[in-house]
């Protein structure tokens, strides 16, 4: 058995295509601010880092020499994780597990609106030899997998688009979400094509926010916290990097990921056991495809049940009741970090006009972004 | 298990610039497109302004007292944020410096150049050991020395757009 | 100690070379398979994968942990990357220590890669973005500047002068002509390095240690695995790490404070109270001369400017008392960054199983130190092994 983990505070800017007023160091400090205000500690509390971040995503090279000031981390053990947000929490949680640390802070922020050239970030992501000099837009890889997920499993594209519908309409009610807006089936559908089958909807844009969680061992989080979130089961895996030898159907890494927290959190029955989820959902086919990854969802049963309103907020499965990545933003690193808020917030209650009924475990999972096959998933519950 | 001369003769395969302008393996060479557009937020944002005014401003922490440079919005020592401007002066003492023969990317400075003389200035009015990085000039690297008084020289007012280079570099005083 | 031991029990590397045929996932690929080979494991055996390299900029990949999983075995499985710039490579054997002594995981595979070679015109230039955007980059540094600065505030500060620290490369290039995989051992002297070619004084050609392409990889297993693989585990007793303030301008560069931070939290979790007689064998980070003694005196080996005099009366020679980078370092093994921080973690490793060849130091050591730094000349990584 593992040592539990809870986690005992939490705080966000919130997500905004835009924070001009502030610079990247400046938005994580006041996430960390309010992180530790809520989970009533200080800086000197705290006895390990972990930060979230990646080459260039900031203009940097060895981006974690900014990581600890805003952190209030200076001689502090002080790490960054190359990966998701996600990563970096399990890695928070295996330095409480370990004895090492009894309170974590865990970080990740997105500065997208400083990233003048994405695109070209993400061509730099592919293999030098066999796939760069092909200079085409990384969307299409999504493209690529979106097409194949629904020749295997029948999704419609209509299907898909509703994911976008019900995404972008949740973020409306969602003060943290940036990107809400009302739009139909049809509004997806026709938008400009990006890369086949996907639209211009389809796709969620970028946002600016920060985000930072404490994390205390099972002792520091009884004399903390009131109301302690226990991370029942965390879990990640990679596919392969390749693109001419992946699995373009099924999101591999997301099944393994699953396999891995559901095994930690005992849970044998996902659909049965948890209450609803926070998917990851940059392109709209991948929330179908994570959920069917996940079993909270047979094979080809995302799609329909999506379009009879299964996961709605009053729905029987709720997915994305903040309005997921669609609604507040592709975040990059930070990405994970939104889901697991959202979960935190949900199980405490607080989500106001988008707060689902009688809630006790939620997931939360991500994924790298194109052109990764790296995932993670956990698993939280408020008792 | 020893790790020998044997066990690494097949791990990495040495290539020479021979191979590579002969033509004897290929390469794929990509230069990447990467802008940015950083916001400077709220304490570099205000030091920017300044320094196009011809002024350097620091920020004071009232709980450990200190005035630093560069200004930060929050004190990283405190945690906590920082509290009012404080105008320092444009002059101070070096810190330490370094005299070098590359620049940037390795490339040797042609003869008869300048070498770069880079150095941390603890500058006048901000606390003990607050420094920043930049350029000694007017002076022969060789008498450059740690402790050294120097002076900002500033470019002239029409010039100055809001950077650190608003200051040409620092030349030595008294 | 942890909630669960853990061993390394395995290592491997390749040769650190200027320039390599092979791409980084075919060095990571060599360094693992080796790691696997040396106790007798095959990926199967492996739980979970670290990563280590340092800016993506010199393999010329954005997420250059994702592009390296297939060369390091981590195909479908639980897998990241760490990096805390220079001091990634014994960073990311403490970051495996996280992922097994949480009891999360049995086995990890711990590897560290960099082909610095990819990076053109010279991978020197990939550090121009590592300064901060609006007060330093437009100065156009380079990272040669802000360690000569240090070296020169060091020198300052403790009366030492060149000829004081030039010996460091002397003991370590000689050191490498032992180490297979070295790039550039040589035997040479004092006045060699002296004149050698100025880059940024008061740092000399031969103060530096070379941009090199290379790997390393090491198996970690938690005791109950660890005692069946082998009957020679080294056991990792304590790990530590610190970063300092970016604001690099702000600290006395004359002392690395973050690295004894670092240092006591590795040396409580191993329980030593007395590092300088406790630890019979030390490889701290050496890119520069100046670095080792800067390093031993943060590692609490010595006090505040005595490294010089350790040095001088022979202590840190290979038969000497204390023995510094028996290696060659990274002076004379050379420099793929995160390899070479991991390359000293498995020279502690070999030399405590007695099994370093003709680098072996003699008394048979049973406590070692391996250390790394990097970032703004802001991080310090150490990790304590004893057989």
């Amino acid at each position: 058995m593992l040592d539990k983990v809870a986690i005992v505070g939490v705080g966000t800017t919130g997500f905004r295509s835009t924070s001009p007023d502030v610079s990247f160091r400046e938005l994580t400090y006041e996430a960390a601010v309010k992180a530790y205000a809520d989970a009533r500690v200080e800086p000197k509390d705290i006895d390990g880092f972990v930060a979230t971040s990646e080459d260039f995503l900031e203009g940097y090279s060895i981006a974690d020499e900014y990581s600890n000031d805003q952190l209030g981390a200076v001689h502090k053990p002080v790490s960054t994780v190359a990966g998701d947000f996600m990563q970096a929490l399990a890695q928070g949680c295996m330095m409480i597990q370990s004895g090492f640390s009894r309170i974590v802070a865990v970080q990740a922020l997105s500065k997208a609106s400083n990233m003048l050239t994405q695109a070209d970030l993400v061509n730099f992501a592919l293999d030098p030899v066999y796939n760069r000099p092909l200079d085409v837009h990384a969307d299409f890889i999504a493209g690529l997998e979106m097409n194949r997920y629904m020749y295997e499993t029948g999704t419609t594209r209509e299907a898909c688009a509703q994911v976008v519908v019900k995404n972008r309409r949740n973020a409306l009610t969602n003060p943290l979400a940036g990107h809400g807006a009302i739009v139909t089936v049809e509004d997806v559908l026709k938008a400009e094509v990006v890369s086949y089958p996907l639209t211009e909807l389809d796709i969620a844009p970028t946002s600016d926010g920060a985000v930072v969680l404490v994390l205390a061992s099972e002792d520091a989080a009884q004399a903390l916290s009131d109301l302690p979130l226990w991370i029942r089961g965390i879990g990640w895996s990679s596919d392969t990097p390749t693109l001419e030898s992946r699995d373009w159907g099924a999101a591999v890494y997301c099944q393994m990921a699953a396999d891995m927290a559901y095994k930690q959190a005992g849970i044998r029955s996902p659909r049965s056991e948890i209450d609803f989820a926070e998917i990851n959902d940059e392109y709209s086919y991948k929330e179908l495809q994570h959920l069917e990854a996940l079993r909270l969802f047979g094979p080809g049963e995302a799609g329909f049940l999506t379009e009879s309103g299964a996961t709605e907020i009053t729905g029987e499965f709720p997915v994305n009741a903040s309005g997921g990545s669609l609604g507040s933003g592709r975040l990059f690193e930070a990405t994970g970090a939104q889901k697991i808020l959202e979960v935190v917030l949900q199980l405490r209650g607080l989500k106001g006009t988008n707060q689902i009924e009688d809630v006790h475990v939620g997931l939360a999972q991500t994924w790298r972004g194109v052109p990764t096959t790296t995932g993670a998933v956990a698993v939280l519950s408020n008792e | 298990m020893e790790i020998t001369t044997d066990v690494l003769k097949k791990t990495a395969t040495p290539l020479s610039s021979k191979h590579l302008s002969q033509g004897k393996v290929f390469t794929a060479s990509c230069k990447p497109n990467l802008v940015y557009a950083w916001d400077d937020g709220v304490a570099i944002g205000r030091y920017l302004k300044e320094l196009k005014r011809g002024r350097i401003m620091a920020k004071r922490c009232r709980q450990c007292n200190r005035i630093m440079l560069p200004p930060r919005m929050f004190c990283e020592r405190c945690w906590r944020i920082t509290d009012e401007w404080v105008p320092v002066k444009d002059t101070g003492k070096v810190n330490t410096f370094a005299i070098s023969h590359v620049d940037w990317a390795a490339g040797r400075i042609p003869k008869g150049q300048r070498y770069f003389t880079p150095a941390v200035i603890e500058i006048d009015g901000a606390s003990k050991g607050m420094g920043i990085l930049h350029l000694i000039d007017e002076v022969k690297p060789e008498k450059i020395f740690i402790g050294m008084p120097v002076k900002a020289v500033w470019r002239p007012e029409a010039e100055r757009v809001g950077a650190i280079t608003d200051i040409k570099y620092f030349r030595p005083i008294g | 100690m942890g909630r669960r031991r853990v061993a390394i029990v395995g290592a491997g590397m390749t040769k650190f070379v200027r320039r390599a045929l092979e791409t980084p996932k075919e060095l990571a690929y060599e360094a693992s398979k080796m790691a696997l080979d040396s106790c007798e494991l095959s990926l199967a055996d492996i739980d979970c994968v670290t990563i280590g390299t340092a800016p993506d900029a010199f393999d010329g990949v954005h997420m250059n942990g994702e592009f390296l999983i297939d060369g390091s075995g981590a195909y479908r499985k639980p897998v990241m990357r760490n990096y805390v710039g220079g001091g990634t490579g014994v960073y990311a054997p403490i970051h495996g220590w996280f992922h097994v002594a949480s009891g999360m995981f049995d086995t990890c595979l711990v590897v560290a890669e960099e082909k610095m070679s990819s990076c053109q015109p010279h991978p020197a230039g990939a550090f121009l973005t590592i300064f901060d955007h609006t007060t330093e980059q437009p100065l156009y540094p380079t990272l040669i500047w802000i360690f000569a600065m240090e070296m020169h505030r060091y020198m300052h500060t403790y009366g030492l002068t060149k000829k004081d620290i030039a010996p460091v490369a002397v003991k370590n290039k000689k050191n490498a002509l032992d180490h297979p995989a070295a790039q550039i051992a040589e035997e040479i002297t004092v006045e060699d390095v002296l004149n050698s070619e100025v880059l940024a004084h008061p740092v000399h050609r031969l103060d530096i240690s070379p941009t090199s392409d290379g790997a390393v990889a090491v198996v970690l297993a938690a005791e109950h695995v660890a005692r069946r693989i082998t009957d020679k585990p080294v056991w990792i007793d304590g790990v530590g790490y610190a970063l300092d303030t970016a604001y690099w301008c702000t600290r006395d560069l004359c002392y690395p404070e973050y690295l004894e931070v670092a240092a006591r939290q590795a040396y409580e979790m191993a329980g030593i109270r007395e590092p300088h007689k406790e630890i019979h064998i030390a490889e701290p980070y050496d890119p520069f001369t100046y670095k080792e003694l800067h390093h031993m005196e943060g590692l609490m080996l010595c006090g505040k400017g005595e490294a010089p005099r350790l040095l001088a009366d022979g202590v840190t020679q290979r038969d000497g008392n204390l023995p510094v980078c028996p290696s060659g370092g990274l002076l004379g093994v050379g420099n793929p960054i995160a390899a070479a921080g991991l390359m000293k973690v498995a020279e502690i490793f070999l030399q405590l199983r007695g099994e370093a060849g003709k680098r072996q130091v003699p008394g048979r050591p049973t406590t070692g130190v391996a250390q790394a730094w990097g970032d703004l000349m802001q991080v310090g990584t150490v990790m304590v092994m004893r057989r």
